[in-house]
């Protein structure tokens, strides 16, 4: 079997490379490095930003963007606290309660994106400040969460041998990805929200349900985010209103280096997985180091997001979108 | 001929959000006490209404500077991460042996110094944004998010992750100083607001924006500069915000490369939509300007009202989505066409 270099794939393979790069540079440099141990760990540490970004994919995919999640995150997570701490409220209720909240929230904000044609940024910029605003009405404070079967939860786990274990987290995160990758490849829904992203007015000559999949979108990113949001507490086993500021930006990174166009219309989910780890190898780098200051990661993050998106700029100005883009601007200087 | 309606235009563009902040205000008079009083002590004026000017008058700097790249058909992420640059810079000027640990002051740094390196940094940093969409041509909101990553990571590193605190007598004179009887931000705000007006009003270069953000090919074609309109409006944007970082450092006589002006470049995004200026095209400056009074009224009416501030954004979420609502196309044809059924009926 011959492989085919597609320019489709190219923002993939660099991400790859980068990623295999960082690696090898950390083995070479710290002992422990290269261990199972720190790779199960990048999964449970990103564990909750990875579900988040896995939705963020098919946001970005479909053309918009979601600002709201990281307020979700934060509200699911005072909430499931303040349920099973102060009312005693069983966790599996709790956690379908959550889901239920993730996912009409996303409806009610894919709804005002579709139905009344309202920029996706704006509407979930009302969202973030909608769900941070809850959270702080639920709690001021951080509450603690405790309850037998989140410790059942927390203690389950996969051994893999040489001192490492995949806990709960690790097991959700994966699965998500999984889901991820079936849908956006094996399902109508996947191809719908390609084509929609690709261009949307094609898709509505096309007789696609462009309304139906872009609501969808958003009620699924929700929802992946209220999951994320459980993720969280069972990460920190508290929930808290001011968690998680500043992760939506993280999560765009991560889809961004991952090999998503922001354009929209191409991206993959595996890509996504890798620009997770990615970030989070980045963190393990600088505890490693030690010395290194925790702001090195942010202006990292700055400088490989700007190398991405310029691979991203050169790539689809030599390859086959140019000419789609001359369609479109010939479209809209004729509907003009 | 059309001079009238256009006034008329701008009105009817205007009335929502002054509808809006005139409730808010009408709200206090009736219910908080002391709302309308304004002092004189030492010349200075006092008052719950200056307040709100004054808090707001950072938020304003941005918007004004927002507004114009939003004309463009552009948004600029960045703004929080400038002032947090342009705070960390003054702060270490002033004091630069802190961050080591030295805690005497070196020679007094004249303003001038203080205030202009900081003030170049920051309209370097638009001009950053501007080549990143102008020439490179990645879309604003993503071109501008590299910054907004960075630069608060660059911010740190100029504090070295410390919080900074100063004494420079005419440097605080910025954030807290007096002129004509007013707090010295809101003389700022009148100031790059009347730059911005004729600027922009008063020449043709208004008229290139909005050609731009409605059109950029079109306005290519008539031979506008385009590139360079682009450039130069978020240069204005990041030296807007420099400003803003200044005033906001010196008001707290501190730089907190963390915390200044987080997430305020979402309060300057949500003024301008309330202000009614929307994605490229027609803009006004005194629309955001309302805006920023409405959200800041907002949260001062909170305070007073012995809520605690941080529900403040559920409020904000509320009023930025019905203000869009309304001017909303498809919202007025749902609304309108239910509106003529009943009264078929």
């Amino acid at each position: 079997m011959k492989l085919r270099l597609n320019q489709k794939n190219i923002p993939i393979l660099a991400t790859i490379a980068v990623f295999i790069l960082i690696y090898m540079v950390g083995s070479i440099m710290y002992s422990g490095f290269f261990s199972l141990r720190v790779f199960t760990n990048l999964f449970i540490d990103n564990a909750f930003a990875g579900v988040i970004a896995v939705g963020m994919t098919f946001v970005i995919i479909s053309g918009g963007i979601d600002l709201s999640v990281g307020s979700v995150v934060a509200f699911v997570g005072v909430l499931t606290a303040k349920l099973i701490h102060v009312y005693h409220v069983h966790p599996l209720a709790v956690m379908l309660i959550a889901l239920l909240f993730g996912a009409v929230f996303g409806f009610s904000m894919g709804c005002l994106i579709h139905f009344f044609d309202l920029p996706p940024f704006l509407v979930t910029l009302v969202g973030y400040f909608l769900a941070r605003g809850l959270a702080f009405l639920i709690s001021l404070d951080a509450i603690p969460i405790k309850h037998p079967l989140v410790d059942k939860i927390v203690d389950f786990g996969i051994p893999l041998g040489f001192r490492a274990w995949l806990p709960a987290v690790g097991i959700i995160f994966i699965i998500i990805v999984l889901l991820g990758i079936y849908l956006s490849h094996f399902t109508k829904f996947g191809r719908n929200v390609y084509a929609i992203g690709g261009n949307e007015h094609s898709a509505i000559l096309m007789g696609l349900p462009v309304g139906r999949t872009k609501v969808l979108v958003y009620t699924l990113n929700s929802a992946l985010c209220a999951l994320a949001g459980l993720v969280y507490s069972l990460y920190t086993l508290s929930g808290y209103p001011l968690a998680c500021v500043g992760l939506e930006l993280d999560v765009i990174a991560a889809v961004v280096i991952g090999g998503t166009l922001l354009a929209g219309g191409a991206g993959y989910v595996e890509g996504t997985l890798i620009g997770v780890l990615i970030l989070g190898l980045i963190q393990t780098f600088i505890t490693f180091q030690g010395t290194l200051s925790s702001w090195w990661t942010m202006i990292v993050i700055g400088i490989l997001l700007f190398i991405f998106i310029l691979l991203q700029r050169y790539l689809s100005s030599t390859s086959f979108t140019t000419k789609r883009q001359k369609i479109k601007k010939m479209v809209e200087i004729q509907s003009a | 001929m059309s001079a009238p309606r256009i006034i008329n235009e701008n009105f009817q563009r205007l009335l929502w959000p002054l509808v809006a902040l005139g409730l808010i205000l009408l709200f206090n008079f009736l219910f908080t006490p002391g709302f309308i009083n304004l002092e004189i002590k030492d010349g200075h004026l006092f008052g719950s209404m200056i307040d709100i000017l004054n808090r707001g008058a950072p938020v304003m700097l941005l918007s004004i500077g927002m507004t114009l790249v939003f004309a463009t058909g552009g948004i600029d992420l960045s703004v929080g991460a400038v002032i947090a640059i342009s705070g960390a810079l003054a702060a270490t000027i002033i004091r630069p042996d802190y961050v080591k640990g030295v805690l005497e002051y070196g020679e007094l740094r004249p303003l001038l110094v203080v205030v202009s390196i900081p003030l170049i940094v920051s309209i370097i940093a638009g001009l950053w944004n501007g080549m990143l969409v102008a020439y490179v041509g990645i879309q604003p909101i993503i071109a501008t998010l590299i910054l907004m990553v960075a630069g608060r990571g660059i911010a740190q590193l100029i504090t070295k992750g410390q919080i900074v605190v100063f004494i420079h007598e005419p440097f605080q004179f910025i954030g807290s100083g007096f002129l004509f009887g007013l707090p010295f931000p809101i003389s700022i705000v009148l100031f790059m607001c009347a730059i911005a007006y004729f600027l922009t009003r008063k020449t043709a270069l208004g008229m290139f924006i909005e050609a731009v953000g409605a059109n950029p090919v079109a306005s290519r074609f008539m031979g506008v500069r385009e590139r360079w309109i682009k450039i130069s409006v978020y240069m204005f944007c990041g030296l807007c915000s420099g400003i803003a970082g200044l005033i906001i450092c010196a008001d707290i006589k501190a730089a907190d490369a963390n915390n200044a002006g987080f997430l305020l470049e979402l309060d300057a995004i949500a003024s301008v939509i309330i202000g009614g200026t929307m994605w490229g095209g027609r803009y006004t400056i005194l629309g955001s300007i309302i805006g920023t009074l409405i959200i800041q009224s907002l949260t001062t009416t909170i305070l007073t009202r012995g809520i605690a501030p941080e529900i403040t954004l559920v409020f904000k979420a509320v009023v930025i989505i019905c203000v869009a609502l309304v001017q909303s196309e498809n919202f007025r044809q749902i609304f309108s066409s239910r509106l003529a059924k009943l009264k078929a009926r």
